[in-house]
């Protein structure tokens, strides 16, 4: 059994209490944190807190409950730019997703800057939606997108880079840690070399910024997205994060109410960054509570938490590679290896693992997980994949292993 | 999960029936669940409105390709018209396993017979019609 050390798990975990309980009769292991996280008890209440007490519309009410509401929206949007340690708050779009926030870079920056022959440059490791809006993107404007190959370890191969990366790259589009093989990306050299060219960086934080501490001024990157569900938070909220002169001069995204300075019935100008990019009422009890739950892993500690998911990640590669028949894609443990680890199980398909898995009480996810390029890559056309966050135990990697075991046999 | 995991579904996964492709087949189908990316190929040898033989290629879950080769077992040397009538709940009993409950297993174990009705009327079948 490994032991961690200076996090005090049981402790924690009596703040989630979706944990505590039993599925098919066995006490409930989620694994698959990586898809969606679980929420603390503060975080519940703070949503419920809203929609009991204050609940009105944003900006907009001189009366109190208004008044109330804009002033916690606010404060949130505060909280996360702490978070991210983001030069102005003004400078954090709440979106409805990670998902979003791209499509918001891809439609508003994309639209005024991306010219045919243009390329924008991303990796084999992408989820779908690091890659979608920008071949739309590319449809629409004649531009061309290239992908930086992953190495047999689940790593990028910076020295193609050299091949890749000249001056028609306008953007490098990238995933600060692959949801697939847990490869936690080196940003420093890439943003170096799309800055010799003049590309601007977007990075995809959806399963960086939940697990280790975030720094958008020392990666010196251009935008940032995240969502709040994978970070503690709730769903229909997350955050775009753009530098501020590149934001002020980008046409809107979505038309519509709280984006406005004045509206004639011919045109119509536009209110200052954020309000530019949140049109209509926003997911406003939803930010509320993940402004706490940013909160809540700072007082944690995003590095204690980090440090949590290495050694339990280290743990499990030990404790899967003793079980017969098992293939672990991505990098062995180490400073670039994070909690997410997926696998293939000889004569069962994903599909079957995760459902004999769920029978034991573990929940893990099956799929491609919105990766089908890199599992085209792999040959393989679906994966299993065990994801830890800062309530997993060994404990619960334990009961991975057996349950694995036991698909292996149900199948022999 | 004993109760999914039968030894019928078991064997049929390993083993299954009708595996392959025809020479000649008159009707050819692929199905996939996007979600998953479990995919079925079924091929239909019809003379006279029978099903006179059949194939199908697949990979997925053991719950998709046994439920394939089930399916496959069933329809052949089945009048046309028989096989059109071929209901969810038909393909269920003959599967044997408690799905009912279960609508991302239900996929899994449907995506045959989608691929049947959408092979024999020549048009894409919404799962609720199936």
């Amino acid at each position: 059994m490994a032991t961690l050390s200076q996090f005090d798990v049981i402790t924690l975990r009596r703040d989630f209490p979706i944990l505590h309980q039993e599925v098919h009769g066995k006490p409930l292991a989620f694994l698959d944190s990586a898809a969606s996280s679980q929420k603390p008890r503060r975080v519940i209440e703070a949503l419920e807190d809203y929609y009991r007490r204050y609940n009105a519309n944003v900006h907009r009410g001189v009366y109190r409950l208004s008044e109330d509401a804009t002033f916690a929206y606010e404060r949130a949007r505060g909280k996360l730019a702490r978070l991210i340690n983001a030069p102005s708050q003004r400078e954090v779009i709440f979106v409805r997703n990670t998902t979003e926030a791209i499509n918001l870079v891809a439609y508003s920056w994309g639209s005024a800057n991306i010219r045919a022959g243009d390329r924008i440059l991303l990796t084999m490791m992408e989820h779908h939606s690091n890659i979608v809006p920008w071949q739309l993107l590319a449809q629409r404007t004649g531009a061309e997108l290239v992908y930086l190959p992953f190495d047999g370890q689940g790593r990028l191969v910076l020295d193609d880079l050299d091949r890749l990366l000249d001056e028609r790259v306008k953007l490098v589009a990238f995933t600060h840690q692959s949801n697939v093989f847990g490869t936690i990306n080196p940003v420093e050299p890439i943003v170096a070399r799309a800055r010799a060219v003049g590309a601007r960086v977007l990075l995809d934080a959806a399963q960086s910024v939940p697990h280790m501490p975030v720094d958008v001024q020392a990666l010196g990157i251009d935008f940032l997205a995240f969502s709040g569900h994978k970070m503690c938070g709730p769903t229909g909220v997350g955050v775009l994060w753009g530098r501020r002169e590149l934001l002020n001069a980008m046409p809107p995204f979505l038309g519509g109410g709280s984006m406005i300075d004045l509206v004639e019935l011919d045109h119509s100008t536009f209110a200052a960054v954020p309000a530019r990019f949140e049109a209509g009422t926003p997911a406003i009890g939803e930010a509320i509570a993940l402004g706490e739950a940013a909160d809540y892993l700072r007082e944690v500690g995003l590095a204690a938490i980090h440090h949590h998911e290495q050694e339990l990640t280290a743990y499990a590669l030990e404790r899967l590679a003793e079980v017969p028949g098992l293939t672990v894609y991505g990098p062995p443990a180490g400073p670039d290896r994070g909690g997410a680890v997926s696998f293939s199980l000889e004569g069962v398909h994903p599909h079957d693992v995760a459902a004999i898995l769920d029978q034991e009480g573990v929940a893990v996810r099956a799929g491609h997980h919105c990766t089908q390029p890199l599992h085209r890559v792999l040959g393989v056309p679906a994966t299993t994949r065990a994801s830890f966050y800062l309530y997993n135990l060994p404990e619960e990697i334990d009961r991975l292993a057996a349950a694995l075991r036991k698909a292996r046999q149900i199948f022999a | 999960m004993d109760d999914i995991y039968r030894e019928q579904i078991l064997e049929h996964a390993r083993h299954p029936r009708n595996y392959g492709h025809l020479p000649a087949p008159t009707v050819v189908r692929e199905e996939r669940n996007p979600l998953c990316g479990d995919q079925i190929r079924l091929e239909l040898a019809i003379a006279d409105d029978v099903i006179t033989d059949v194939r199908f290629t697949g990979r997925g879950c053991a719950i998709s390709q046994a439920s394939a080769s089930l399916l496959t077992e069933a329809i052949k040397g089945k009048p046309v018209a028989e096989a059109k009538q071929f209901s969810k709940d038909d393909l269920l009993d003959i599967i044997g396993i408690p799905l009912a409950h279960n609508p991302t297993r239900l996929k899994c174990a449907l995506l045959s017979l989608k691929a049947l009705k959408a092979g024999l009327y020549g048009v894409g079948q919404e799962d609720e019609e199936i």
